[in-house]
C-alpha cells in the first residue's frame, strides 16, 4: 500500500490560494472553516516564502493519541481520518496538532465547539464511500474514485504534491538537485520524522 | 608625448575594467530565490513558525508548532501517571488507615447533647461546592481516563454521547462551583490561618498515632490543609478552566496548552485530596458527617476533636441542647467494636 503524504515545495508556491479555494469548493466547507491555508513567512521581505499547509496525516498522529473520545483512525493508505459522530468537540486535537489542522464550527455561546472538521486527504470518512451522508459530513471522497487530493492536483506551479511519500520525495529531491536549492519539505520532520536532504 | 600619456591611460583603464569584470559578473550570479528561509533553520530558532495569511482566524497563520507532540506526551503519560497515581495512592492510604487505625470513635460515647457547629449558610456553601465538584470530578476524570476505562465497557456510541454531555456539564457546573469556592473565602478563611495549635496537632500525628486527641480549634491542621487545597486548587482550576471555555482570547496555542496542562494536573490532585476528605468525614470519624449535614455535633465529639474551640464556645455562653432521638447513643453494635 502507498503511504500518502503532502509535500509543499515552498520555492514554487506563488501564494495564489487556489488550493484553499479548490478545497473549500470541492467539499462545501462551511464559512469560517479552512481545511487548507497558505501562510507567508517574511512577507514582503527578502527570503519570503509561502507554504500551503493542511493536515499532514502524521505518523503516530498526536491528535489521534490525545483524543478523549478515540474518534480518529488511520486508513490503509495512512490517511488520518475521524468520526464526527464520536467527536465531542473538546478542542484537544488542536492543542496537539503541530500544523493547526483541526477546525471547529462555533455552535453556541462561550467557546462551545461543534464537531471537528479537518482535511480528509479527499478521502471522506467512516460512512460508505461516495454516500450522500459521507459528503455532508466530510466532503468528497476522491481517493475512493482513484483521484488524488484536489488541492495538489490543480496546483498551477505543482508546488503542492500529494501521493505516495516515496514518489513525491523523489520528485522533490530531483527538483532540488536540478535548481540547486530548496527550503525543505516543510513539516516532514515533525509529521513523518524524516527529512529530505536539500 | 601626449599620445603616449593617453595610451597609458587607456591601457590602465582597460586593465582596471578587466579586473573589475569578475566582480560584476559575480554579483549577477547570486540567486536571490536560493537565499530564502529554510524550515530547518527556523525550527532551530523557534518552536512555532508563523507568518501572514489571508484568513480571518489568525490561528491559521501558524505553519507549525512543535509543542504539540510534547503536550500530547504530557497529556497521555505524565498527567495520567501523576494524577492517577495520586488518586490511587490516597485510596491506598485511607484503606491502610481504616485497616490499621480503624474508625475514629467518640471515646466516651455520645453525650446525648448536641451543639451547633455549622450554620445553614455554611452548609449551603459546602454542599453547593461539593455537588458541583462531584460532577466536575466525574466529567473531568472521564476526559482523562474515560477512553481507557469506560469506553471498552459501554462502546463508542454511548461513550461519545456521555462524554459530550459531560463536557457541557463540566463547563456549566463550573460557574456555581466557582461561586461556592469564592464564598468559602469570607466565611472560613479566618478559621484556617495556621497557628501554634496546628504545630502541636501535627507533632502529635493528628490523633492517628497513639490514642490521644491533640487539641484543635474549629478546624484542625488536617482540615485546614483541605481548606487550602479546596480554595487554592479551586481558584487555580477556575483560573485555568475559564480560558478553556473562552479559548484563544488573548493567548496563542502555547498558552492554551499550558492552561490545559495546569488544569488537568490540579484537577486530578484535587480529586486525590477529596478522596481523603470524604473518607475522614464519613467512614473515618464517627460523628463527623452530621455536623455538615444537619449543622450540629455531639458535645463529646466536639470536646474530643476540637477542644480549643469547645472551651471558647462554652466560655462564650453556648449551651449544648438535648439531642434528637437520632443522635442518641445507639445500641452498641458488636461488629463495630475496635479490636483490642
Amino acid at each position: 500500500m502507498p503511504r500518502m503524504k503532502f509535500l509543499c515545495d515552498a520555492d514554487r508556491c506563488i501564494e495564489c490560494n487556489a488550493c484553499v479555494t479548490a478545497c473549500k469548493n470541492e467539499h462545501d466547507v462551511p464559512w469560517g472553516i479552512n481545511r487548507r491555508r497558505v501562510v507567508t513567512i517574511n512577507d514582503g521581505k527578502p527570503g519570503e516564502r509561502s507554504i500551503s499547509m493542511a493536515c499532514m496525516h502524521c505518523t503516530d498522529a498526536p491528535c489521534a493519541a490525545v483524543c478523549p473520545a478515540n474518534c480518529f483512525y488511520t486508513t490503509a493508505d495512512a490517511v488520518v481520518l475521524h468520526s464526527k459522530d464520536m467527536c465531542i468537540g473538546c478542542g484537544y486535537c488542536f492543542y496537539a496538532c503541530p500544523f493547526g489542522a483541526p477546525q471547529y464550527p462555533r455552535v453556541g455561546n462561550f467557546g462551545s465547539r461543534g464537531k471537528m472538521d479537518k482535511c480528509t486527504y479527499c478521502a471522506g470518512g467512516p460512512e460508505a464511500d461516495g454516500s450522500v451522508i459521507e459528503y455532508e459530513k466530510y466532503g468528497a471522497n476522491r481517493l475512493a474514485e482513484g483521484k488524488l487530493p484536489l488541492c495538489a492536483e490543480m496546483c498551477s506551479t505543482k508546488s503542492l504534491l500529494a501521493g505516495d511519500g516515496e514518489i513525491i520525495a523523489q520528485i522533490y529531491k530531483e527538483r532540488v538537485m536540478t535548481r540547486g536549492y530548496g527550503s525543505g519539505a516543510w513539516g516532514w520532520r515533525t509529521a513523518y520524522r524524516e527529512q529530505i536532504a536539500s | 608625448m601626449a599620445i603616449l600619456v593617453r595610451l597609458i591611460r587607456s591601457v590602465a583603464l582597460a586593465l582596471a575594467m578587466a579586473l573589475m569584470l569578475p566582480a560584476l559578473a559575480g554579483a549577477q550570479w547570486i540567486n536571490p530565490t536560493a537565499e530564502a528561509v529554510q524550515e530547518a533553520q527556523l525550527l532551530k530558532q523557534t518552536q512555532r513558525i508563523a507568518g501572514e495569511c489571508s484568513i480571518a482566524d489568525q490561528k491559521a497563520c501558524t505553519v507549525e508548532q512543535l509543542w504539540g507532540r510534547d503536550w500530547t506526551y504530557f497529556n497521555e503519560w505524565v498527567l495520567r501517571l501523576v494524577g492517577g497515581g495520586a488518586i490511587l495512592a490516597l485510596i491506598a492510604l485511607v484503606t491502610a488507615i481504616y485497616l490499621v487505625h480503624g474508625k475514629g470513635r467518640i471515646e466516651h460515647g455520645r453525650s446525648g447533647r448536641v451543639m451547633p457547629v455549622f450554620s445553614a449558610f455554611e452548609r449551603f456553601v459546602h454542599w453547593l461546592t461539593a455537588t458541583c465538584f462531584f460532577i466536575l470530578a466525574l466529567t473531568g476524570l472521564n476526559i482523562t481516563f474515560g477512553k481507557l476505562l469506560l469506553l471498552p465497557l459501554i462502546g463508542p456510541a454511548a461513550f461519545s454521547t456521555i462524554s459530550r454531555w459531560g463536557t457541557y456539564a463540566h463547563n456549566y457546573f463550573s460557574f456555581p462551583f466557582t461561586i461556592g469556592v469564592l464564598l468559602m473565602i469570607p466565611i472560613w478563611i479566618h478559621w484556617n490561618i495556621p497557628n501554634r495549635v496546628d504545630i502541636q496537632w501535627m507533632l502529635e500525628g493528628g490523633g492517628f498515632v497513639g490514642k490521644k486527641h491533640p487539641p484543635a480549634d474549629r478546624f484542625n491542621a488536617g482540615q485546614k490543609s483541605i481548606y487550602w487545597v479546596v480554595v487554592l486548587g479551586g481558584l487555580i482550576a477556575a483560573g485555568t478552566g475559564y480560558p478553556m471555555i473562552f479559548p484563544y482570547d488573548g493567548t496563542v496555542i502555547f498558552g492554551m496548552q499550558l492552561t490545559q496542562l495546569v488544569h488537568g494536573l490540579v484537577g486530578l490532585l484535587y480529586v486525590a485530596a477529596m478522596v481523603f476528605h470524604v473518607y475522614m468525614a464519613t467512614i473515618g470519624e464517627e460523628g463527623a458527617f452530621e455536623s455538615i449535614w444537619d449543622g450540629t455535633a455531639d458535645e463529646n465529639w466536639v470536646k474530643q476533636n476540637h477542644s480549643v474551640w469547645y472551651e471558647r464556645e462554652i466560655a462564650g455562653g453556648s449551651l449544648p441542647k438535648a439531642a434528637p432521638d437520632s443522635k442518641q447513643q445507639p445500641p452498641r453494635d458488636p461488629t463495630l467494636e475496635p479490636a483490642e
